[in-house]
């Protein structure tokens, strides 16, 4: 058990772009474990990426299972992962470790389709909808160095500018 | 909290907060926005200045935009937000009585508004209402959407459910 340091806005590091892991070995492992106990220690965190903790590597964690009568896979280490389909989009409400007291809209894809490997280097591909898709975009946009704050859309309106998302 | 009042013309928000500025206050969280060709201030301001020497400190400026300016002390802190897990819409023709019937639904359902906005739209002959409500389902969101049923067919009324995640 080692809980890491968050780290959180405006650390300059957040906005890194994260590099592909190419080692899954035991450093990975222990690294993928620490990231597990860090977002256990958060306020009901859902979803981490492994830049909030300062380690800039393609490597994110999501499990809503906590989440009831919503569709999920329960808990999912995702190494690597890329987006490959988007459909449809939703406003949503969401919140970060690494920006504490903040919540605000933002617009994501409702359906997702996403590949990705797990820590021990095996291949998956997952059709994600809702609430976990959108957590998968918010962790994966930490690989890209973007946060929430970059998408943000108003608080007063629903209605928006239709746009297709974009990684 | 200073609240400022006056008809919308370019410039506003910059010449009362340099001015805030130049009487050493620090802004905090606001509302601004434009309410039927006023614009509209609500500012929290940190001072060790008395209010009144602020007022006068800002009275020019004030003057020069026709804008009429009010300072009262207010226990107000920073990090006291509130997540809201509702949203409720409202729509329909304009009528009095809207809000208040609305509004007064809802109180007794256990919602506890947090942010609320509203618009006239449509023409002036046939002038429509538009709000949108968030707060907090203090007593969940069935109470909510059962205590809408008893509204008149003749007003719009939906319940969305916010769900925040911290990732």
């Amino acid at each position: 058990m080692a809980k890491k340091t968050i780290l959180t806005y405006p650390n300059k590091d957040l906005k890194l772009t994260s590099a592909e892991v190419k080692s899954f070995d035991n450093d990975l492992l222990a690294f993928i474990q620490d990231l597990e106990d860090t977002m256990a220690d958060g306020p009901g965190a859902v979803g981490i990426a492994a830049p909030q903790v300062g380690h800039a590597i393609r490597a994110v964690i999501v499990d809503v299972s906590n989440r009831k009568k919503i569709k999920h896979h329960g808990h999912l280490v995702l190494i690597n992962p890329q987006i490959t389909q988007w459909d449809g989009l939703a406003t949503g409400r969401e919140g970060c470790l690494s920006v504490p007291d903040y919540t605000g809209n933002v617009v994501r894809a409702k359906n997702i389709t996403l590949e990705a490997l797990d820590q021990f280097g095996e291949k998956h591909q997952y059709e994600m909808e809702g609430y976990e898709a959108r957590v998968a975009q918010h962790e994966i946009d930490h690989l890209d160095g973007l946060l929430f704050l970059d998408r943000l859309v108003s608080r007063h309106h629903d209605l928006f500018e239709r746009k297709v998302y974009k990684k | 909290m200073l609240t400022l009042v006056g008809n919308d013309q370019p410039g506003i928000v910059a010449k009362i907060t340099n001015g805030l500025l130049n009487a050493n206050c620090n802004l905090g969280e606001a509302s601004m926005m434009r309410l039927g060709g006023n614009f509209t201030v609500m500012l929290m301001i940190n001072s060790e200045h008395p209010s009144e020497d602020i007022r006068k400190a800002m009275q020019s400026t004030c003057d020069d935009m026709s804008l009429t300016l009010h300072i009262d002390q207010i226990r107000g802190r920073l990090h006291q937000h509130h997540i809201p897990d509702v949203r409720v819409v409202v729509s329909g023709s304009d009528r009095a009585g809207i809000v208040a019937q609305v509004s007064q639904l809802l109180f007794d359902a256990g919602m506890d508004i947090l942010d609320l906005n509203s618009d006239v739209a449509g023409t002036n002959e046939a002038p429509i209402y538009i709000m949108q409500i968030e707060g907090l389902a203090t007593q969940g969101i069935d109470s909510i959407e059962k205590a809408i049923d008893s509204l008149p067919k003749n007003i719009d009324v939906s319940v969305h459910p916010i769900e925040t995640f911290v990732g």
